[in-house]
């Protein structure tokens, strides 16, 4: 059976993510509204800015209906601001910022300072033989993991990248150096289910 | 790094094989990517970034007067203050872009020390240098540069920017040129990869624009930078209007805050910038959104700012 991966396109890279699903030979569409997300099958969320597309969220009606979908188990990957809008807590966001609770763990927002701090290193991933040469810009930073969170990669001591179930996060952006490695992992996960 | 080396560079970065090797581009092309489907608001003041934010911006404009008054006060517009600038840094937590003026180098490593998140070369200041742009590589700070073709983007993209803008005519309310610009960068990038390779060397002698960047262009049909909108933009209409002619995000200056009611009409172009392509979703969000800027004709500026820069 054909599998169809939204991707939020509410704002942020979101193309990216779409070529690199194309890449894989995996259908995706673009989703901005309640209608849209009814065609998926799994959900990719973007980086960008969490401020904005947790505000877009809110007015479009998404909200609800992604958390609906959440909790049937739909598979969903988030990057970067993707992983703040599913974490279950958000330091230092802004007070009527929302976020899904889908994965049991606490980021903190822009931890690693601001754009010039923005930088790339490889990082070893969890059953794969080579490194992944991970992206990080105005990245957060996980500072706590429940304990049915599954560690994926980390970078020096943080958890970059990590799984809950049918949730994949990473606080990178894997869809930025044509390396379709994690994202194969994601469809990995979607064809579990 | 001479011209051969940058170019070498930028081919590098487009293609796969690229990967292991870190660069402050693609960092900086990849914020760039992060902003898209996104408003950049101009911001004079802490309030006014709060609001932006508080409206769905993606990053904020720091800077003293916007286009409008800048265009109205006339005179010398320099950098900002870096203690206005630092004001604004302080209240929001979205990214802070300010402005530098175009080849004053000095003015652009005083916004880097300040950990300005990108920096504007920008036409609305006026020029410091009538023949050279920042060399934009000797800066880890990501840097927008205003185009109004496609020549001009691309010796921006040579000089190392990482996100252009159609330059459109900043400060008055009349969003005709961003179109022009617009038009004529998607024009000629659409015609470009129509031509044969024989007609790409008379398209780079033209365009007065390094070869391997327009034959990249030929190759992919993009450029190779993430491409906004700037310089006019009023209404939701207008920035959907950019967006379905192939922006891929937009830049607000005076549009806003020279607004009746600026924390609406910032609301509804966010909308309307996220949702170009539904005419109902912008039905929706134009309605009471009090007077826009009054906005000024072409024929009755006495300087157009998107002539500044070579």
């Amino acid at each position: 059976m054909s599998r169809v991966v939204g991707v939020l396109a509410l704002q942020g890279a979101f193309e990216a993510h779409q070529h690199v699903l194309r890449d894989l030979g995996v259908e995706t569409v673009q989703v901005r509204t309640s209608a849209d997300l009814e065609l998926v099958d799994a959900l990719v969320m973007p980086g960008g800015e969490s401020t904005t597309m947790s505000h877009l969220l809110q007015t479009s009606g998404l909200f609800d209906a992604i958390d609906a979908r959440l909790k049937q188990g739909m598979p969903v990957f988030g990057t970067c601001a993707g992983m703040i809008l599913l974490a279950k807590v958000v330091l230092d966001g802004r007070s009527d910022q929302r976020s899904f609770g889908a994965i049991d763990i606490d980021v903190k927002r822009n931890a690693y300072g601001r754009q010039i701090d923005s930088f790339e290193t490889d990082i070893a991933l969890d059953g794969l033989v080579d490194d992944f040469h991970a992206v990080f810009i105005r990245a957060p930073q996980v500072s706590r993991i429940g304990e049915d969170v599954t560690v994926l990669a980390r970078h020096k001591e943080d958890v970059v990248l990590a799984r809950q179930g049918s949730v994949m996060v990473a606080s990178f952006h894997p869809e930025l150096t044509n390396d379709a490695r994690i994202h194969s992992m994601f469809i990995g996960l979607l064809q579990e289910v | 790094m001479g011209q051969a080396g940058l170019v070498g560079t930028l081919i590098a970065m487009t293609t796969s094989k690229a990967n292991s090797a870190s660069s402050p581009m693609r960092v900086n092309r990849g914020l760039a990517e992060m902003l898209k489907g996104g408003v950049i608001m101009d911001v004079v003041n802490p309030e006014q970034a709060k609001i932006a934010e508080d409206a769905g911006a993606t990053a904020v404009m720091a800077l003293e007067r916007v286009p409008a008054d800048i265009r109205r006060d006339g005179g010398v517009a320099r950098m900002s203050d870096p203690e206005m600038i630092e004001g604004i840094k302080a209240v929001v937590t979205i990214p802070v872009m300010a402005k530098a003026r175009i080849g004053h180098f000095v003015e652009a490593q005083i916004l880097e020390a300040l950990g300005v998140d990108f920096i504007d070369e920008s036409e609305v200041l006026t020029p410091a240098d009538e023949t050279h742009h920042i060399d934009k590589f000797a800066f880890t700070s990501p840097f927008v540069c205003g185009a109004t073709n496609l020549g001009e983007a691309l010796r921006r993209i040579s000089e190392g920017a990482a996100l252009i803008r159609s330059k459109g005519e900043a400060g008055t309310g009349n969003v005709v040129e961003a179109v022009r610009h617009l038009r004529s960068i998607f024009g000629d990038i659409r015609r470009i990869t129509q031509a044969d390779s024989a007609e790409l060397f008379d398209w780079a002698k033209k365009l007065g624009a390094p070869l391997p960047l327009v034959q990249e262009i030929a190759e992919t049909g993009k450029l190779q930078v993430p491409i906004f909108c700037a310089g006019g933009i009023a209404t939701p209409a207008d920035a959907a209007l950019a967006m379905q002619l192939g922006a891929e995000a937009v830049f607000v200056g005076s549009g806003i805050f020279k607004s009746d009611d600026p924390s609406p009409r910032a609301r509804a172009i966010v909308e309307a910038t996220t949702h170009f392509r539904d005419a109902h979703v912008l039905a929706k969000v134009s309605r009471n959104l009090g007077a826009p800027m009054t906005g000024i004709g072409m024929d009755k500026i006495n300087e157009r700012y998107a002539e500044r820069g070579w």
